[in-house]
């Protein structure tokens, strides 16, 4: 049976290199009831992962538990001594932290290390044994008998999040810290780890302490939010209430800037029919030369000047290595690039200054794309003086432009991108492109490390940017919802194909390729019981890595509802071209299709009613 | 909580302290190396009259050595060689090292595979038996002393300068400014060298430790600079009967590179930070 | 694994053969004749023609390489040109003096630096971590040949508590211990500062890792947190350490030797060095290089062993 939990004035210090201590937590107050589920949400820096890691006792290194209560089902953890420990944290109160990757150790077997815990604690090694293979059972890992003898290294990352889960239960603990621990995995995993958690938490009635950033994740999980910010709670109180009535301004931006799949797209001008600025056609690259792994194959595609092409996929879909050959990073080993008309030479080496500089890269992680060691004035004076021969003062009078252009400061030119926060690093990393004065944007994930509002304002910027100098734009990114708000066309990538390319209108009506469906089916929603209203899984199928395809034949089969086995996976998959002008690759009929009931089309319904 | 308990708090003041000594003493003697014919007393080779290896004494404050001359003056000349021809090798090193690291890293395939490979062969050879060979093979003559050990710490330095700029260029700056249509001089010089000056500084501090370490290890053999002239490893040799009476003609050759050495090491902890270069 | 392992053993074949090219061009620089040098002024041109004879001299480069190459395979290192005895002989008299030497250094260094350096690691930042940097930074930065002439002077010339002069007797414990002691803790000195800061580090960086926290979130045991999540994982980079320690030594036998008298294989190569006496050197180079490589052979093999990503799955 779960515990009670109590923390009252939680300060929390930590050491800066300057050696001065500062409180990270502030006078943090939250308590649930036995068997309940609370959610610390927030944006990084809040102090979320802090205070949840104090509910064990444990303060990383650098950092004290000042003052402050904390109590779990009766126990005063701040008085707990060293020796103590063992029979308090792991056993009473466990942990799932956020990289399963990483907290597992490499060098013992997942059995070993789910079992251990529970073997120090005097469980025979057989019952222990007996007692995580139940645990798989329930957590629904694939070969649950067998799976316990692999490394971490044999095991995908959204199986491994589901073991240590396991590793958690084993003891049964009264309490269970769940640290971000969906975040790192992919939509369409994310539903199954979700899934198999809550069971597994409501199962026991143990309860739980649920760290994340994500509104909607946490809306599935938590009876009770408490919203964080800076080290200091905003606001405390039941989901549906949190959801439906913020009190709080900060929990009301949150809310505001949660991207939707049903938020109406940005009003932008249709692009004038025009020659098209960037067409590509039957792209094909692989890692390691013509003869290498590939990972990119028959990749077309069409953009008029100003237009914006969404592209969506999860990892390892291809869709980063799209921007590296468009940009000629990785050059294409077949197919080709033409800019405006001309055809491009495949390496960036052997690009013209003015081909380069009418295509500009904007990179994800804003921290590793601008050079540390270089002033924001310089970063932006570089391709100024490369691609316009500016120098001087009108070299100067231009960073300023730029600098306001993507609304920063004139001043910030003399810092260096560590003195930035991660919003303005991504705002320089756009300017950086803009002094370039291209014709076309490729924007490679860029608002995916950043928190829920800080990316909302940059994609209000890059809207902003479209229409003020109709740029056009190749956006990437792993999120549907935010595709949908900024694209005219969207291109689904999955094993690196295009299984789906049209219109937005097109994907929003349907009929849309079965992968399609079950990625914006996976796409978590505002509202409380969205996770209870979605269909089981297919039968059969595991969230995984896309299969390895020798011949042409359909790389999502093992995952697809509507699958013809004997034909999806032994011929080669047709590209049909839809009623609405989209293309996809499937081999069912666009009737099929549309009978499939699209979880676009359908969840439209209950869209139309109020949030609750 | 127990935690922090297990790790009570850094010694900030213990850690930079011993650094400033460390660079105090680097500055003196490269201080001596640099004024050695003007503040030595006596000229390298002049013969006092106190006799053979004397002890300190008003005339000779550090003694004398096997043949009667002042002891403090033939340190002085010592540090001069040993200071002067382990930069030099030391520089050699790192320089060529570097910049071949560098390359290595950027230009990737085939460039990167055949200077990684040979460096791996090279890097094994162990330095002191291998400069018994050259020795053997070419005599020993001060360039040929500088040649060899700069070549013996060409290989450590490319690794570690490969190594860095590997990790740089993986950056994706680095790939923006290929996008952008820059050049592989603007790509080493502007992207990648201000980002690994400090590591490759602190790694040329240990070449040169090393440097100095393998040349007074030569010469204390005696095969490293041949007499009249003497670095300091030579002048332990060349005293070496004066252990029996623990004469200072032996006793301070020897702590004077003991304190150089050191005072390197110390100087690169304390200040530079040697953690940057653990790979 | 195997697999790996068979190619490790290819890669160390490959980079011996390099070595001993190194070695051959390496011994071959010097402009001149070694007939000439050895016979001196007085030779004469009979005398001198009859040597290159003997020695292959006549022959182009390439051909002598592959002579002395086919000859150090069968264990033909030819003649010593100082003492006219063929030089298996020579090093065969000398090499288990030198293993002997390194036997017991690596025996008294191995374990003190692993000790030293998990210690330092579990206890970072503690005063016993700062004491224990400072003083192995002091003992690496301090050339060989320092510590033992301070060696001999304290021990020997001051306390008198044991021979200025090493030989190898091994009769008894005691003689054991009093011809060994001063010429194994000075090359132990170098030795375990090395490994024992090579440790530390590659300990240090698992510690700091996810997993090991996890360990703590799991409640275990500092102690067991050590030796079952942190070790398995610092096996491999350990051992890669101790290997490249374990050929610093190389280079302090060769001073260790020099400065007790020891009859051992370096002793000989300096030796030989001063009276050029090329295919001693040759050998012994080789002999040193071989010895390395299995090393640093060892040490791969053990992180290959502890790694279960390199396990067959």
């Amino acid at each position: 049976m779960g515990a009670q939990v109590e923390v009252a004035g939680l300060c929390i210090a930590a050491r800066r290199a300057s050696g001065a201590e500062a409180d990270i937590v502030h006078d943090v107050s939250f308590s649930a009831a036995a068997g309940e589920v609370v959610a610390l949400i927030g944006e990084s820096g809040s102090g979320k992962t802090t205070t949840a890691l104090a509910l064990l006792g444990y303060a990383r290194p650098g950092c004290r538990i000042r003052a402050g209560r904390i109590h779990v089902g009766g126990t005063d953890v701040r008085a707990l001594r060293p020796a103590d420990m063992p029979g308090f944290r792991g056993r009473r109160v466990s942990y799932i932290a956020q990289s399963a990757a990483a907290a597992f150790n490499p060098a013992h077997t997942l059995m070993q290390q789910v079992t251990e815990g529970a073997i120090i604690r005097g469980l025979s090694p057989r019952a222990a044994h007996i007692k995580a293979v139940g645990l798989f059972h329930s957590l629904a890992l694939p070969d649950p008998d067998r799976i316990g003898r692999r490394y971490p290294h044999q095991v995908s990352g959204g199986q491994l999040q589901r073991v240590m889960a396991a590793m958690a239960l084993m003891t049964d603990p009264e309490l269970v810290v769940l640290d971000e621990p969906t975040t790192a995995l992919d939509v369409t995993t994310q539903v199954e780890v979700l899934r198999a958690f809550r069971a597994a938490v409501r199962e026991r009635g143990a309860t739980a302490v649920y760290v994340s950033h994500d509104l909607a994740v946490v809306a599935q999980m938590a009876d009770q939010i408490v919203v964080l910010r800076g080290g200091r709670v905003q606001e405390i109180g039941a989901t549906a209430r949190i959801l439906s009535a913020p009190e709080n301004p900060y929990t009301q931006s949150l809310l505001d800037a949660a991207p939707s799949i049903h938020t109406p797209p940005t009003a932008a001008k249709p692009p004038k029919p025009a020659p098209p600025v960037l067409e590509a056609d039957a792209l094909a690259a692989s890692y390691g030369g013509p003869v290498g792994v590939p990972v990119l194959r028959e990749i077309g595609l069409r953009l008029l000047p100003g237009a914006v092409l969404g592209v969506i996929g999860e990892s390892g879909s291809g869709k980063s290595t799209l921007a590296r050959v468009l940009t000629g990073l990785l050059p294409a080993h077949g197919g080709t690039v033409r800019l405006s008309g001309t055809v491009l030479p495949p390496a960036a080496a052997d690009r013209t200054a003015d081909q380069l500089r009418q295509m500009q890269i904007v990179f994800q992680m804003a921290d590793t794309a601008l050079n540390p060691a270089h002033s924001v004035g310089r970063l932006l004076a570089r391709p100024l003086t490369f691609y316009h021969r500016m120098g001087g003062a009108a070299r100067e009078r231009r960073v300023a432009e730029l600098l306001d252009m993507v609304r920063l400061p004139a001043n910030l030119a003399t810092r260096r991108p560590a003195e930035l926060s991660g919003g303005q690093k991504q705002r320089v990393n756009l300017a950086r492109a803009l002094a370039a004065d291209p014709a076309l944007l490729i924007c490679d994930e860029v608002t995916s490390a950043l928190d829920t509002v800080v990316a909302a304002a940059v994609l209000d910027l890059l809207a902003e940017l479209r229409r003020e100098l109709g740029l056009a734009m190749v956006f990437i990114s792993h999120d549907l919802a935010t595709v949908r708000s900024i694209a005219d066309d969207v291109m689904i990538m999955y094993a690196g194909r295009a299984v789906q390319y049209g219109s937005r209108a097109a994907l929003a009506r349907g009929p849309i390729h079965p992968y399609a469906d079950l990625l914006a089916a996976s796409v978590p929603e505002l509202r409380t019981g969205w996770l209870d209203g979605l269909p089981p899984a297919t039968e059969g199928t595991s969230p995984g890595a896309a299969r390895v395809v020798a011949n042409e034949s359909c790389a999502f089969f093992d995952r697809c509802p509507v699958r013809l086995p004997g034909l999806c996976d032994t011929t080669p998959t047709p590209t049909q071209t839809l009623s609405t002008g989209a293309t996809i690759r499937c081999t069912q009929p666009e009737a099929e299709l549309l009978r499939l009931g699209s979880a676009i089309t359908s969840a439209k319904a209950t869209s139309a009613q109020p949030v609750t | 909580m127990s935690d922090t308990a297990l790790r009570p708090a850094r010694f900030r003041y213990g850690a930079v302290l011993p650094g400033w000594i460390g660079l105090a003493v680097v500055v003196f003697w490269l201080a001596v190396a640099l004024l050695a014919p003007i503040i030595a007393p006596h000229p390298a080779g002049a013969i006092l009259r106190v006799g053979t290896l004397a002890p300190a004494s008003a005339a000779a404050p550090f003694g004398t050595d096997f043949l009667g001359r002042d002891m403090l003056s033939r340190v002085i000349y010592g540090a001069r060689y040993t200071v002067g021809l382990s930069l030099l090798a030391a520089i050699c090193a790192s320089a060529i090292g570097s910049v071949l690291g560098i390359l290595a890293a950027v230009r990737g395939g085939w460039t990167d595979g055949v200077l990684s490979r040979t460096s791996d062969a090279l890097i094994s050879l162990p330095h002191l038996m291998f400069a018994l060979v050259i020795v053997a093979a070419l005599g020993s003559s001060l360039p040929v002393l500088v040649g060899l050990v700069a070549f013996s710490y060409i290989p450590g330095a490319f690794r570690i300068a490969r190594s860095l700029a590997a990790n740089v260029n993986a950056m994706d700056f680095i790939q923006v400014a290929r996008a952008r249509g820059e050049g592989t001089p603007y790509i080493v010089l502007h992207e990648i060298l201000p980002n690994i000056l400090l590591p490759v500084l602190t790694d040329f501090g240990l070449r040169f430790v090393f440097s100095v370490l393998l040349l007074s290890g030569l010469s204390f053999l005696g095969l490293g600079v041949q007499p009249p002239n003497a670095d300091l490893g030579a002048l332990v040799r060349e005293n070496i009967e004066g252990i029996y009476d623990a004469a200072p003609a032996v006793i301070v050759p020897a702590i004077a590179i003991a304190t150089l050495t050191i005072a390197v090491n110390l100087a690169i902890d304390g200040l530079l930070g040697r953690s940057r270069l653990t790979d | 694994m195997l697999q790996l392992i068979a190619r490790r053993l290819g890669h160390t074949a490959l980079t011996l053969l390099a070595m001993s090219l190194a070695v051959f061009i390496g011994t071959n620089l010097l402009p001149g004749d070694v007939a000439d040098a050895l016979l001196g002024q007085a030779a004469t041109p009979e005398a001198t023609a009859a040597l290159r004879t003997a020695l292959h001299l006549n022959e182009s480069a390439p051909l002598r390489y592959l002579h002395w190459l086919a000859g150090l395979m069968t264990g033909d290192f030819g003649q010593s040109l100082a003492s006219h005895i063929s030089v298996a002989q020579l090093i065969g008299s000398r090499l288990g003096n030198s293993l002997l030497l390194a036997g017991l250094t690596a025996a008294l260094s191995i374990p003190v630096s692993l000790a030293l350096g998990i210690t330092a690691a579990v206890w970072r930042g503690t005063l016993f971590d700062r004491i224990t940097a400072i003083g192995t930074i002091a003992a690496v930065s301090v050339p060989d040949f320092l510590v033992a002439t301070v060696a001999v002077i304290l021990f020997a010339v001051e306390l008198q508590w044991f021979p200025a002069l090493s030989t190898p007797r091994i009769a008894s414990i005691p003689e054991l211990f009093s011809s060994f002691t001063l010429p194994v803790l000075t090359l132990s000195l170098a030795v375990v500062a090395q490994m024992s800061r090579m440790t530390r580090a590659a300990l240090v960086g698992i510690l700091d890792s996810s997993y090991v926290e996890m360990a703590r979130l799991k409640g275990l045991r500092p102690g067991r947190i050590v030796l079952r999540h942190a070790l398995p994982n610092a096996a491999g980079p350990i051992a890669n350490a101790a290997a490249l320690s374990l050929s610093s030594l190389l280079g302090g036998v060769i001073i260790v030797e020099v400065v007790f008298n020891y009859p051992g294989l370096a002793k000989l190569m300096v030796d030989a060095v001063s009276t050029r006496d090329m295919p001693l050197i040759q050998a012994c180079a080789m002999l040193f290089c071989l010895g390395y490589m299995v090393l640093v052979l060892l040490a791969d093999i053990c992180s290959i062993a502890t790694n279960p990503r390199l396990r067959p799955a």
